[in-house]
């Protein structure tokens, strides 16, 4: 038995703790909002945030993970989380959509470093989150239209 | 609801309600139909109405990112006088009489860009039959003239007194009226929802936060989980096959052969994967295993013999030595994955007379009925719940149904529940890819240097032969494989298109644009060098030699003059040009490239018009440019499958790299307004991308580029 902090609640998992993460929370977690791209760590379907920091759940084993803060895409509830939200919502961003909760998951940890992203910190924080359908321009957007809600806005607190 | 055990938004009820009719589209009977759901208004296949005045649009065809379950029920709600954002979405079950693609005959599906086209009429129809029946309905309740009546936001209006009827009130009586047969259809000039900007994507919120369903994400009770060991080499086959290891890994519950492959089955995805891994298998390996290298050498003998003859103009390749000046060029492009960003997947569920699937489906009909056959069962006990799919580019679109027929042979096997998943490296090997093509030219200009013959030969695999759609082969010329090429709509008098369709045990088939992801290509940049070797810009000479297509000259005069087209660039950028039509639009695309000190490609910005006919949400085409620009400079820059000895070389990502972030370019969108009926959108962005940047690097560096994946440095 693994013990597993996942958006917030505690949960025991039989599984082989050389299984990666993502399968464990697809498979005997039910959290199908993180998704299955590579499985090799290069396309950031699968990215999650552990203790807050961005990374790739399909190399994870789940056996390394007991005791850390992990967040998928159901759980995302900070503020920066909900600013993200609405402004992919409000630009548009998705069109198959596959990738997008990698895309947010990977914002919401730029954002909590770099609160105000330059493009080459977008380039650099999100090179490996593959969009096949091309929605790039539209996160660039995205992250910046959050990070200027998040800095004027009553989330942020304001300046 | 709890999505594990029944996918939320598609009620099989309403499936079953939708489909009870036996006529097609507005004929149904709708008072007959309405009687399974109490109280609510089923006018038509398309459109249902609750009490509540909560308006339910069946969708077709396949979300699979391209924005049908945004575009299509604002047709609906132009006519029906609704709020598209209040309208609920549901995909139609599988069913060739009353979902077909009005394109394709009596089958169901989306590709080819059709989705917008061929529903133009339809669902506008389906929409203003519902609007008039409760008009009418209205007009007996209210005793009044029908034509004191109007339908405005969900309600009927009377216009002298000012009383209002919301939809919802009228829904009981006008499911007893009979629908009529050819309601009237708004002007153009009336649209108020049909071209407007700020309509958002029905699918985003659910889309962004994990909720929207993929085939992946079915969960049924009892379901057990499959991937497949196939051959290593194409048409390879089972020689041996040694299970006892692989049925040792905890989880793995068994390992069936299958006719693709060996099925290994666990309780979740990580026991069937570690279970194919500890498979042993022994294949058959067949005497014909092509490289790419070896293939390119084949087809490039091929080039120096007289092919079937696509189009012949005037005198044709005769006409060569009637010039001044002789060009000559090979232009090349490798195998493509498709390579969505959702790998294939599918749940199955299977009882004795009665067949359920779950995927993201791109031909219903035709999954439907191979999915029977592989059953042993009849069609029509299959069922078919189309979900989202993440991304396709034609991948799902295939005529072997491969990995639905999958599903159903495993769940056959073993008697329960299947997900069925193809991992990447699956996806990556597995074939059915953009054939490798290579194009030959010859081309003459006169004393003016105006071209006045062009040859031009095209070698490559037919997507089309020995498959369900051979029979769109005509004359034995396989049109995917020349469309882009055989319809070059320059003014070139002596004119002549050959194909050779070499076959090859490499499965293959339509990538997002199809014939035109390779023929723009090479015919682009062909015309550029003539343009150069005649003393011209390309610019004046693409004008010169389209004087006869109008729409052609509408994108290129919009694209040029929003590019700024001539205005001085800072040294090491250039510009590059290039127009295409295909799936009936017209696209124009201005890159600007700029080329560093060690020949480092950054594509900076990319300007491009577009011609679909009337816009039917703008923002969706703009985002379809946006993806197909994308995708085509992927290709462009960095696709490639490379074959040895009849297996791919690439694997995964890694290997068969695809664009990131920060290659992606400023892309503007710019359309042509129009009042013809839609066109594609789709695909027609993806065409131009690879021509456009490769002229610019021309433009800056005085090299041509003749074989893609460029890379991420210009070629030395
Ligand atoms: S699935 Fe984990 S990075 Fe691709
Ligand atoms: S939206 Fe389809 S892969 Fe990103």
């Amino acid at each position: 038995m693994i013990s597993l902090i996942v958006n917030g609640e505690r949960h025991k998992v039989d599984a082989d703790p050389d299984m990666p993460l993502l399968w464990v929370l697809r498979d005997h977690l039910g959290l199908d909002g993180t998704k299955y791209g590579c499985g090799e760590g290069v396309c950031g379907a699968c990215t999650i945030l552990v203790d807050g920091e961005a990374m790739r759940s399909c190399t994870l084993p789940v056996g390394e993970l007991a005791g850390r803060a992990i967040t998928t895409i159901q759980g995302l509830d900070s503020a920066i989380g909900k600013a993200l939200f609405a402004a992919w919502a409000e630009v548009d961003v998705p069109q198959c959509g596959y990738c997008q909760p990698g895309q947010i998951l990977s914002a919401a940890a730029l954002l909590r470093h770099t609160p105000k992203p330059s493009d080459t910190d977008i380039d650099t924080a999100m090179d490996g989150n593959l969009c096949r359908c091309g929605t790039y321009a539209r996160i660039r957007a995205a992250i910046h239209l959050a990070a200027g809600r998040l800095a004027t806005g009553p989330l942020g607190g304001g300046k | 609801m709890n999505k594990h055990f029944a996918p939320s938004g598609l009620s099989r009820r309403s499936f079953l309600v939708l489909s009870a009719g036996t006529g097609i589209g507005l004929t149904l009977a709708a008072g007959d139909i309405s009687a399974a759901e109490p109280g609510s208004f089923t006018a038509n296949a398309f459109v249902a109405i609750g009490t509540d005045g909560k308006v339910t649009v069946t969708v077709k065809h396949l979300e699979m990112g391209q924005g049908v379950a945004t575009g299509l029920p604002v047709l609906v709600a132009e006519e029906l006088e609704v709020d598209p954002a209040a309208i609920r979405v549901k995909f139609a079950p599988a069913d060739a009489k009353l979902y077909n693609n009005l394109f394709w005959g009596p089958s169901q599906g989306t590709g080819g860009s059709t989705a917008t086209a061929n529903s133009w009429e339809q669902l506008r129809k389906a929409g203003a039959a519902a609007r008039e029946m409760l008009i009418e309905a209205a007009a007996r309740r209210l005793k009044v003239d029908r034509a004191t009546l109007t339908a405005r936001n969900g309600e009927i209006v009377h216009g002298p007194s000012g009383r209002r009827l919301s939809y919802g009130a009228l829904v009981a009586d006008a499911a007893k009226l009979a629908p009529p047969a050819d309601p009237p259809l708004k002007a153009v000039a009336d649209f108020r929802l049909i071209g407007t900007s700020g309509i958002r994507r029905g699918d985003s919120k659910t889309k962004n936060d994990g909720t929207a369903l993929y085939g992946g994400d079915i969960r049924l009770p009892g379901m057990v989980t499959a991937v497949v060991a196939r051959p290593p080499v194409f048409g390879a086959t089972l020689k041996t096959l040694d299970r006892t290891a692989a049925l040792r890994v905890a989880g793995v519950v068994a390992v069936v052969p299958i006719s693709s492959g060996v099925a290994v089955v666990g309780d979740d995805f990580w026991a069937a994967q570690q279970g194919r891994a500890a498979l042993k298998l022994d294949w058959t390996l067949p005497a014909e295993r092509p490289s790419s290298e070896t293939i390119r050498a084949d087809f490039a003998h091929l080039l120096d013999q007289p092919g079937m003859i696509a189009r012949h103009d005037g005198d044709g390749a005769a006409a060569l030595s009637q010039g001044v000046k002789r060009l000559s060029a090979v232009y090349e492009v490798p195998y493509l994955a498709h390579a969505p960003m959702e790998p294939l997947s599918c749940v199955v569920r299977l009882s004795k007379a009665r067949c359920e699937i779950w995927a993201g489906s791109q031909l219903q009909t035709l999954d439907q009925a191979l999915a029977a056959k592989a059953a042993g069962l009849k069609p029509e006990q299959v069922e078919i719940n189309t979900l989202y799919a993440g991304g396709s580019f034609g991948r799902r679109a295939n005529p072997t149904s491969d990995y639905i027929v999958e599903g159903v042979e495993v769940a056959k096997a073993v008697g329960a529940p299947v997900r069925l998943i193809w991992t990447r490296e699956d996806d990556i090997a597995g074939g059915y890819y953009r054939p490798l093509f290579v194009h030959g030219f010859d081309a003459a200009l006169d004393a003016a240097g105006a071209p006045l013959a062009w040859h031009h030969r095209i070698v490559g695999q037919s997507i089309l032969a020995g498959g369900p759609f051979a029979a769109m082969i005509k004359d034995g010329i396989d049109v995917t494989s020349v469309e882009g090429a055989a319809n070059l709509p320059y003014a070139i008098h002596h004119l002549q298109v050959e194909l050779h369709s070499p076959k090859l045990p490499v499965p293959v088939l339509w990538w997002r644009s199809v014939g035109s992801s390779h023929t723009a290509f090479a015919t682009e940049c062909f015309l550029d060098e003539l343009a150069q070797a005649g003393g011209k810009d390309p610019l004046e000479l693409r004008r010169a030699l389209l004087a006869g297509h109008p729409r052609h000259l509408g994108v290129l005069e919009l694209a040029v003059a929003k590019a700024g087209w001539g205005n001085p660039l800072p040294a090491g950028t250039g510009r590059g040009l290039a127009v295409h039509e295909c799936f009936n639009s017209v696209v124009a695309q201005v890159a600007e490239v700029t080329i560093g000190p060690k020949g480092e490609i950054k594509v900076d910005r990319v300007v491009c018009a577009v011609d679909c006919g009337v816009a039917v949400t703008p923002d969706v085409i703009r985002a379809q440019m946006e993806g197909g620009i994308a995708f085509g400079l992927s290709a462009a820059l960095l696709g490639e499958i490379t074959l040895k000895d009849g297996a791919a070389v690439q694997s995964n990502f890694h290997d068969y790299r695809c664009l990131r972030m920060s290659e992606m370019p400023r892309v503007e969108v710019h359309i042509v307004p129009s009042t013809a009926a839609p066109t594609g959108v789709g695909e027609p962005g993806v065409p131009p991308i690879a021509p456009a940047v490769c002229n610019a690097i021309f433009a800056v560096t005085g090299k041509r580029i003749r074989r893609l994946p460029i890379g991420n440095t210009v070629p030395s």
